[in-house]
């Protein structure tokens, strides 16, 4: 190694920049405490840091940072849903998205690639239809196209009729975009590190502290904490935490699994979707393929990857690309997805007062990041439920009012 | 590929199975609030550590009951309902059929 090298790293006039403080003492009391330093959490942190002014907040988790769902998730970005209120809050979303690496001042890599959902089947073109007249109801970008127009917009797919499913449409939606996901974490760490906010990485919650059906604090590994009130987003442990605070959610918890290929030249352009095939697959700007599928038939906290999944998956990626015969898988992972049964998240209120809910994101949660964050800040800074929000309440259930999302879920589950 | 023990089948291929979810006492539908419905209907205990679970052959359309661990991936036992719903349960039809 060059001796100038070696000088360079050591020269106190070059410090190492760290993304975000280390982690520092816990407190006896903040205002906020949120358990979850992913992407959902740390967000709800800035934006309580930069629209509200509300800084004495510790983000605590048991892991390290963007260590959970945020970093197993496959960074797809889109708001072509079915319900009106969901495509609203996604296409908040987006366009938060969008100007992200800006906000940040870092780069989150957002790149639009427009979105192919597939219809194999004519009630699946039915369904692509029913979106995307609400979609452009909703002013957002989203048609039906055939598959001549699928030539056009993704020539490397296989559009044969000799196939096992042929294509006969698709949902094309331009927003449609990748991005990195940890450097969303990161950059929602760093911003509110800068603001203030505390991220407590290593520290375990173990119980809610509830004192006349209030939130008082949590209970960590490294003390008790006090809080005023305690937001939960934990994905992929939602139950276990609100478990601790007393009630039941109507979550189950299965793992979602996904994979990469080896790096290939660049030759997918579009995000392509097929819900009959339960696959999903796009390239990253590294040039790897990633590809998911349906969530695990049962439920499971163990993220552990199986042989069925990759088979399965990889039978129907060479129908739709039938070249990819001879290229490698590379890695292979699993999240575990909180699953509502009407597939749309619970955010707001909880039986629980102080104790404000961001769970049930199952395999739908990264592209909600900063319109989650955002919302989530407005409802502890002002105590009210934001209008956009307000129809995602816990206590929808009760009143057996729930989301129709399924048909939008990326494929069939 | 993981295997199951059907208790009426053997060792059958896991992706022949249908998991349909915990054994719970379901209320009264005719007498509980509406509340009590809503939570059997949607609230789940999603425990992590041994569950107790309606399993279903899909093949031979037998239904019986497994005990797993959801944090190992393990299946612990699997028997036959008639082991715990001893008579069969009696979901209140006036059919006249087997309930």
């Amino acid at each position: 190694m060059p001796f100038g090298l070696i000088k360079y790293g050591l020269s106190s006039r070059y410090p190492v920049i760290r993304k975000f403080p280390a982690r520092p003492e816990l407190k006896p009391r903040y205002d906020v405490v949120i358990i979850g330093a992913g992407g959902h959490g740390l967000a709800t942190a800035y934006y309580l840091a930069k629209h509200h002014n509300i800084t004495n907040v510790a983000v605590v988790d048991k892991g390290y940072v963007g260590g959970g769902n945020t970093a197993r998730n496959t960074a797809i970005i889109r708001s072509n849903y079915l319900t009106p209120d969901g495509v609203k809050f996604y296409d908040a979303s987006l366009r938060l998205f969008k100007d992200l690496s800006h906000e940040l001042d870092f780069n989150i890599m957002y790149s639009e690639r427009g979105h192919l959902t597939l219809a194999h089947t004519d009630a699946a073109l039915r369904t692509s239809r029913w979106r995307a007249e609400v979609n452009k109801h909703l002013g957002i970008d989203s048609e039906v196209v055939s598959p001549e127009e699928i030539a056009r917009i993704e020539p490397t797919l296989n559009l044969s009729p000799n196939v096992r499913y042929p294509i006969l449409g698709a949902l094309h939606h331009r927003p449609g975009a990748i991005a990195r996901h940890d450097a969303v974490a990161w950059g929602y760490a760093m911003g509110a590190a800068e603001r203030g906010v505390e991220i407590h990485p290593d520290t375990e919650v173990t119980d809610i502290l509830v004192e006349g059906g209030a939130a008082t604090g949590v209970e960590t590994t490294r003390g008790t904490v006090r809080c005023g009130c305690v937001v939960q987003a934990v994905a992929g442990s939602s139950s276990l935490v609100a478990g601790m605070a007393g009630f039941k959610l109507p979550i189950r918890s299965m793992p979602l699994q996904a994979c990469v290929s080896q790096p290939l030249k660049p030759f997918l352009d579009t995000i392509v979707v097929s819900g009959s095939l339960h696959v999903y697959i796009s390239q990253s700007s590294r040039g790897e393929l990633v590809m998911g599928g349906a969530t695990d038939p049962y439920q499971l906290y163990s993220t552990r990857s199986t042989l069925d999944f990759t088979e399965g998956l990889m039978g129907h990626v060479l129908e739709l690309f039938p070249f990819l015969g001879n290229v490698r898988v590379m890695r292979q992972w699993a999240g575990i997805a909180d699953m509502t049964p009407d597939f749309a998240p619970i955010m707001g209120e909880s039986p629980v007062r102080n104790y404000y809910l961001d769970a049930g994101w199952g395999t739908w949660g990264f592209k909600a990041t900063p319109a989650c964050g955002t919302y989530m800040a407005d409802m502890v800074a002002t105590g009210r439920t934001p209008d956009m929000i307000a129809p995602f309440a816990l206590e929808r259930f009760q009143r057996f009012d729930q989301f129709g999302e399924r048909g939008a879920a990326s494929v069939g589950h | 590929m993981k295997i199951m023990l059907c208790p009426l089948n053997g060792p059958r291929n896991i992706s022949e199975f249908v998991c349909r979810g915990d054994v719970v006492d379901r209320p009264d539908p005719t007498a509980c609030s509406d509340e009590a419905w809503a939570d059997y209907v949607f609230m789940q205990d999603n425990v992590a550590g041994i569950v107790r679970e309606w399993w279903y052959h899909v093949a031979t359309a037998y239904w019986f009951i497994a005990e797993r661990n959801t944090v190992t991936d393990e299946i612990v036992r699997t028997y036959p309902a008639s082991e715990i719903f001893h008579p069969p349960v009696d979901h209140g039809t006036d059919s006249g059929g087997r309930s």
